[in-house]
């Protein structure tokens, strides 16, 4: 869509268009659904994410000034709305990310020595991707929703930090000992001695 | 000199430019004399760079979402 005819668009559902409604709904609904899913386990969740993602939108479409395009004002709503409903599931006490962490000798050495990796030539791109979506499944959901938050949907640490209200440097933190912990559960499937 | 864990621990600065210039260069260092952390910082890039393989886009494009969630997202804007 054109930025004239998004334009037009966004002022058709400003002023109510009901086939506009219906356009937006039927063209962003299957990349919401998407998302929603890689945060939340459950099927329903993430259904339940997407239905009140777009309610919130339609509240707030008088709002849209067009500074971003439709697409990425949705993309944070729908976001947000996943991890508003992570909240409500999120399972009492988190477990900890520490044994998901490589172990360190006294003297500062790796307990396992790191070798080379060859992803592409081990396994195929549904492979790559299948191991790494279950690799993040596995991280603690404060360590999953950041490195979703960062790596995945692309935000950046103070768009991150706003949403999960907590500070820049503790979402540094936490991505960085979430992308240690999803290497160290990637590590035994892509390294060329696997 | 950097241990081969204040090494990882400062992996992730280092890719985002954020070490001061003393703790770059002798980061930089160990890049020098240590091949296994040389293999780490390499997994460590490839752990970022396979994540974007679970991005839209990189992957099948998204099913059409469900007509049943569709009815409903629209029920739930005429109900208001």
């Amino acid at each position: 869509m054109s930025d004239a005819d998004e334009r037009a668009f966004v002022e058709a559902l400003q002023s109510g268009d009901d086939a506009a409604y219906e356009k937006l709904v039927r063209e962003h609904s299957g990349r919401m659904l998407a998302v929603a899913r890689r945060f939340l386990r459950e099927e329903d969740d993430a259904r339940d994410a997407v239905q009140e993602a777009f309610v919130s939108a339609f509240r707030a479409i008088g709002n849209f000034e067009g500074g971003a395009r439709i697409s990425t004002w949705l993309h944070r709503i729908v976001v947000n709305a996943a991890l508003m409903k992570l909240r409500t599931r999120r399972r009492k006490p988190e477990e900890s990310i520490d044994e998901l962490l490589p172990h360190w000798k006294d003297d500062g050495h790796p307990e396992a020595t790191p070798g080379p990796w060859s992803p592409e030539r081990l396994l195929d791109r549904d492979q790559l991707r299948s191991l790494v979506a279950g690799g993040i499944d596995r991280l603690p959901d404060s360590y999953r929703e950041v490195i979703l938050l960062r790596d995945i949907e692309e935000l950046d640490t103070a768009e991150a930090a706003e949403m999960l209200g907590i500070s820049t440097n503790a979402v540094k933190t936490r991505l960085h000992r979430a992308r240690q912990a999803l290497r160290e559960t990637l590590d035994p499937a892509l390294r060329e001695d696997a | 000199m950097l241990t081969c864990r204040e090494f990882a621990d400062f992996i992730m600065a280092y890719l985002d430019g954020d070490l001061p210039e003393a703790q770059r260069e002798a980061f930089q260092e160990h890049i020098g004399i240590c091949p296994p952390c040389v293999h780490y910082l390499d997994s460590y890039k490839e752990t970022i760079r396979l994540g974007c393989l679970c991005r839209d886009g990189e992957g099948p494009p998204p099913e059409d979402a469900p007509e049943a969630l569709v009815e409903a997202i629209l029920a739930a804007r005429r109900k208001g």
